[in-house]
Formats: C-alpha cells, structure tokens, sequence
C-alpha cells in the first residue's frame, strides 16, 4: 500500500499512464520510423496491461504477433520506402475534418461499447485462473470451438488472399 | 522475502555470468576449432594456449576509438546494439540448469523462473531482437547497413514460423506443457525427445542456424556483398556487443536445444548412477553432475555451431528464401502430421 493505493494499482496506472502517452507520441513524431518504434513501445504496454489481468498467454502472444511480427514487416518497409524527411507534406484541411469525425465516431462506438459490456456480464470466465494457457485452450476448443474455426478461416482466407496478390502474374 | 529475494539475485547474476563467460570463451574456441579444421596453431599468444586471448580481445574492444557517424540518429544507433545484448542475456531467464537442490535445508530451483508459457516467452524475446539489428542498421544511415539489416529481419521472420511449427510438434510429444522445466523432466523417465522428433530437431537445428546468424546463414554480415552488412558503421565496444550478443545466442541456443530433444540435465541412467553413489533426491551433487551433463551438451552443440561455420559455403539470398519457405515450412507441418498420428497411438493424444 502506497499513498493508499495498492502495487496493482499503481502498476496499472503508470502503464496506462505510459500507453497512452506512447500512442500519442506516435500521431505526433514527425518521423515515421520513430512512430513505428512508439507503437512497439505501447503494444508492450498493452502486453503489461495483460499481464495485470492475469492473462499470460495472451500477453505472450501479443508481443509475439504484433511486436515480433506485424511491426517488424511495418518497419521494414517504411525503412525501404525511405521515408525518413522531417518535411513530409502536410494534409489538407478536409482531410483533417474528415479523420477528425471518423475518430470522433470510432470513440463513440468504444464509449458505448464500454457502456453495454457492463450489462453483458462477460465475467461469467472471472476466475482469476482463466488467462493460462490450459483454461484457455480448454474453454476455445470446447465452448468456443464454432467461433473459432470460423476465426481461422478467416485467417486461411486472409493467407491465399495476399498470395494471390503476391503473385506476379495469375494463370 | 529477503532471502527469496537474495537467492533470485543470486541466481540471476549466476545465469548472467555463465552466458558471458561462455560467449567469451565461445569465441576462443571458435578461433582454436577454426585453426584445427584449417590446419592452423590459432591464437596462442596471450597466456598459456591462448586461454587469455578473450579478454584481450574484450580490452581492445574497449580501448579502441567510438566512431558515431555525424548524420545519424544518436539514440537509436546507441539502442540497437543495446536491444540485441539485452534480449541475449533475456534468453537464459527460462533455461533449467539443473534439479532443484537442498542447499542448507531449503529446496533451491536452479532456474531464474518457471514461468508456465516458458516457449512463448523465448519466441517473445526472440522475436523482439530483430529490432536491435533493424535499428542499428536504420540509424547508421549507410545503405549496406540497411540492407544487412533487412536481410536479418526478413531471414529471422521467416525461420520463425517452421521453427514455430517445429516446437509444436515438440510440444504435443512432451505432453502438452510449454514450460522447459516439464519438457526436461518428462524426458527422465523415458527416451530423449531426439528419439520421437528426428525430423522436428533437424528443422529446428536449421532454424537455430539462421536465427543466430550464423553462418551458412550469415547473409546479412556478408562481406562480399555488404561490407560489413548491420554493424557496417559500428566501432568499438557497440560493434563488440552486436559480435559477442551473436554468442550468447549460439549459447542459449544450444541450451534450448539440449533441453528439448536431449533431455537437458538427463543423461542415460541417470538415476542408477545416482542409486549406485548413494544420492538422495535433491543432493547437491545430483544437481551439479545434472550441470555437468547438460554442459557436455550445450558444448557439443556449440561445437557442432563452429564445425558448420567452417565446413559449409555461405548461401545465396534466393537460396536461403526458398530453403525457409519452401523447404522447412512443408516439412515441419509434415512433421507436426506426422506427430500426431504417432502420439495417437502412443496414448498421448485422445479424442
């Protein structure tokens, strides 16, 4: 207990603290490389935030598949394109407006979301033991097991999607 | 709590002790394997048989002029190096070194943690290091640096995922634990795990060549093509970090792979050489010939690391793509088939 908070507390203040300013950090940096390297940052922050639930697994996987992977493949690319100019062009004013609305009603949507989870009582999982691997591989394969599939079509799809487009010229 | 807390200090400095002192003999060996299979003396000068030569080597790392090229980017060339030593040393955190031992009346566990997701973990840490390298290679704004560092990044994305596939397999043979210390001790009673995953510990040998960088996969420091490919711009000890963190990965990895197929700390009758000294469970000395044994292992890996090295030719990107991708990928999911059914009618897996 400090100041009348306990650690947990603390933990999660500070890495909601951190989050959030490295997610600014990456709409503000003016280089891209550097927003790319705030956005590892606040994908492990989220991993923490895992880790406070509890949720091992998760937080693992999380590192793994967004810092590990998917932001490698951003960064390698934006280093390729070269995009390293202080003095990239700025946007027109509608495009502003536009992305100003289109944030403004993906945050109604969070806000209200946020709102209605409180009746779904998704706690219904709410042992404490839910994040480890075994609960968790035991509840999607047996509850969850149609949800699931239908997820890793989606993915399969996803995969023979990019390989169609990978490929120089189809037959 | 305080002893609980002295004792993971403790262990912890052990662990990170051990990893350096390995790399840095790691690489004397590697210079004196390379002078035997060359037909050489090697370095002899500094102390007897050279045994001195790695802390020269360190001291001249040291003492030797710190060049940051002036265009760029401070911070990050200071945190690329940086990164990739820090997930070197982050490696050896799950690593069981031995049995648990009663050290003045209290059991010890000779691990850092036993954390239950202990494979997910080294592929998190793992994964994380090709930053290290990206952003070295990026911020010494020299185009071979770049290249050397994308050429890494693009090699270690892609032996993951057979890698990956492999230690599935792996994991359905031991049981469906993913915490190392359960993989090393299910393999006590029964075979080795090499025994069940042939196929699985070939990919993942490969895999562990390229992840390390090592050559035949040392395409991005290829000096024929890229100068000095990621560390191009790097002097002094920041180019000594990027050369030793390489070792301790060959370290790590060689204890990763000693654990999984080979049983770790196990060895062949084990328990009736123990019987036969009169050791009881938990004895200090069960868990130093433990040590001993897992050693020898880890050893004979690295060894076998330096042979390739300086046996086998360095290959051509397209070669190393296809190799990945076309090669390893079908034949880790092959693998994985194949487990399955063999686990089926070993009993493991039931419907």
């Amino acid at each position: 207990m400090l100041l009348g908070y306990t650690i947990t507390q603390w933990l999660f203040g500070i890495l909601s603290f951190l989050s959030i300013m490295f997610a600014l950090m990456v709409v503000f940096s003016r280089n891209p490389v550097n927003s790319v390297l705030y956005l590892v940052l606040t994908f492990f922050c989220i991993a923490g935030h895992y880790l406070l639930l509890n949720a091992q697994f998760l937080a693992v996987v999380h590192i793994v598949v967004y810092a590990g992977a998917i932001m490698v493949l951003f960064l390698f690319v934006i280093m390729l394109m070269d995009l390293n100019h202080d003095n990239e062009p700025q946007k027109t004013w509608i495009s502003k407006i536009i992305a100003g609305i289109a944030g403004g009603m993906l945050l109604c949507v969070l806000v209200g979301s946020l709102k209605g989870s409180e009746q779904l009582g998704i706690s219904q999982y709410g042992s404490s033991q839910i994040g480890m691997v075994k609960n968790l591989g035991k509840v999607l394969f047996s509850e969850f097991l149609f949800p699931f599939e239908i997820a890793s079509i989606l993915l399969l799809a996803a995969l023979v999607g990019s390989i169609m487009i990978g490929k120089k010229e189809i037959k | 709590m305080l002893a609980f807390i002295i004792y993971k200090l403790i262990i912890c400095v052990a662990v990170f002790g051990l990893s350096l002192a390995v790399a840095a003999y790691s690489t004397l060996w590697e210079r004196k394997l390379s002078a035997l299979l060359q037909d050489r003396v090697g370095p002899d000068r500094a102390g007897p048989f050279g045994l001195l030569q790695p802390l020269a080597d360190g001291g001249k790392m040291f003492f030797k002029e710190e060049i940051i090229p002036n265009v760029s980017n401070k911070f990050l060339f200071i945190l690329g190096p940086s990164l990739v030593m820090l997930t070197a040393l982050m490696t050896g955190a799950v690593i069981p070194w031995a049995k648990d031992a009663y050290v003045g009346g209290k059991l010890y566990s000779m691990q850092i943690t036993d954390i239950n997701i202990g494979i997910l973990y080294l592929f998190g840490v793992v994964s994380v290091g090709v930053y290290g390298i990206m952003i070295g290679g990026w911020a010494s704004n020299n185009k071979y640096a770049l290249l050397g560092s994308m050429r890494a990044s693009s090699q270690m994305i892609s032996y993951e995922i057979a890698m990956g596939i492999a230690v599935i397999a792996l994991i359905i043979t031991s049981g469906g634990t993913l915490s190392l210390r359960e993989i090393v001790e299910q393999q006590d009673a029964g075979f080795a795990n090499i025994v069940w995953q042939p196929l699985g510990f070939i990919i993942f040998f490969v895999c562990a060549l390229a992840e390390t960088n090592r050559a035949p996969f040392d395409l991005p420091e290829c000096e024929a093509e890229l100068v000095g490919g990621y560390h191009t711009e790097y002097s002094s000890m920041k180019l000594g970090l990027f050369l030793f963190a390489e070792y301790i990965n060959m370290f790590i990895s060689s204890a990763v792979m000693a654990a999984f197929y080979f049983g770790g700390y196990n060895f062949p009758f084990a328990q009736e050489l123990y019987d036969a000294m009169g050791l009881a469970d938990g004895s200090k000395w069960i868990a130093l010939i433990g040590f001993g044994a897992y050693f020898t292992k880890i050893f004979l890996f690295i060894s076998v690391f330096m042979w390739i090295r300086w046996t086998l030719p360095r290959f051509r990107y397209d070669q190393l793509m296809n190799l990945g991708w076309r090669i390893l990928l079908p034949l880790s999911l092959l693998n994985l088939a194949i487990t399955v059914v063999v686990e089926f009618f070993r009993g493991h897996i039931t419907f």
